[in-house]
């Protein structure tokens, strides 16, 4: 297997000036990643199905708090993601993109609620003029 | 760049001619690979906004249906771990084309297609059931919103096993050249990309739709 791969490096090196994707993906690397999905996938369903949490709160916010580790794994495991493909660049459009989308998501989120809660009363006849 | 600044040197031979262009091209090599990223963060964004609306509208069931009484936690665990089998499945084709192993690539880009295949049927006979029981996308704003959200990411699997089509046909005519390695690579992100907005969807939708 190491003689393998050994050989492939010299071809890779060979091969470096038109065949390179900058991109250099390991078995152990994405069998590090799927197992940490399956566990952080299997750690959400356990708490929905079996009601661990009795408030409904927590068990969203620990959801939302694997949803989040897991994304994470998935963006360095199976994305490739670091700080240096590309010379930083990938990097920089990611962080742009979350900067937009905690904006959208949780702009729309909060100004809708207050929204619904400023509405609300109208809603009951009792307060109508 | 260094060519250049050699040629700007006031010490330079006689002989040697100012030079005002760059004799080389210094793009990276995988440009194409940054741009299809960059096409990746701006469909990301698409699925912020379908996001927010079903956050915003995820609980206005006018009537209808509530989040656990259409929502079957079985039906997803199933899509989640098929979705999540078709991500490694395409991770060993990579692999295998690293190697310039042609055969046992397309295997696994065949599994990884029928995976996505089974998710996408899993997925449509879920939404023809909630149809056939009078609670489409019409229903109410919840069921909208989640019809418009799975649904989007439902079209992105069919086009992303579309496309793993067209590539298949593409490496079958010829060969692991460095242009198909690079499609390879492309869908490889687009089809990992999937998978990361599918944790976000059954997190956000189906996990805590069920919860009282």
């Amino acid at each position: 297997m190491s003689a393998h791969e050994e050989t492939q490096h010299a071809y890779d090196d060979h091969h470096h000036d038109h065949d390179d994707l900058g991109i250099h993906a390991t078995f152990g690397g994405y069998m590090t990643g799927f197992v940490l999905a399956v566990v952080l996938t299997i750690i959400p369903f356990w708490v929905v199905i079996g009601h661990v949490f009795d408030k409904s709160s927590t068990a969203a916010v620990v959801i939302l708090g694997l949803a989040a580790v897991q994304i994470v794994v998935h963006m360095i495991y199976f994305l490739h993601m670091n700080t240096k493909s590309e010379g930083g660049w990938n990097m920089l459009a990611l962080v742009f993109t979350i900067v937009l989308v905690v904006i959208t998501l949780s702009g729309s989120i909060w100004i809708m609620y207050h929204l619904n809660n400023n509405m609300m009363p109208l809603m009951d006849p009792s307060n109508l003029p | 760049m260094s060519d250049m600044t050699t040629s700007m040197t006031p010490g330079g031979g006689p002989t040697e001619a100012l030079r005002f262009h760059e004799s080389r091209d210094y793009h990276p090599a995988n440009g194409t690979l940054l741009g299809f990223w960059v096409y990746l963060m701006s469909d990301c964004l698409i699925f912020a906004c379908l996001f927010a609306a079903y956050g915003v509208l995820g609980r206005e069931y006018a009537g209808g249906p509530t989040g656990p009484e259409v929502l079957e936690l079985p039906t997803v665990a199933l899509n989640t771990s098929l979705l999540l089998l078709s991500s490694i499945t395409y991770g060993f084709a990579v692999l295998e084309m690293q190697r310039d192993r042609q055969k046992p690539m397309m295997l696994w880009l065949v599994i990884t297609g029928l995976l996505g295949a089974g998710f996408l049927t899993i997925e449509l006979r879920e939404f023809a059931h909630l149809i056939a029981e009078g609670n489409g996308p019409q229903r109410s704003a919840f069921l909208s919103s989640f019809f418009t959200l799975v649904g989007t990411h439902g079209l992105h699997v069919t086009c992303g096993i579309l496309w793993l089509i067209v590539l298949m046909v593409q490496v079958a005519k010829k060969g692991l050249i460095t242009a198909n390695k690079r499609r390879l690579m492309c869908l490889s992100m687009f089809w990992h990309f999937l998978d990361v907005v599918w944790v976000g969807v059954f997190s956000f939708v189906y996990l805590m739709g069920v919860l009282p």
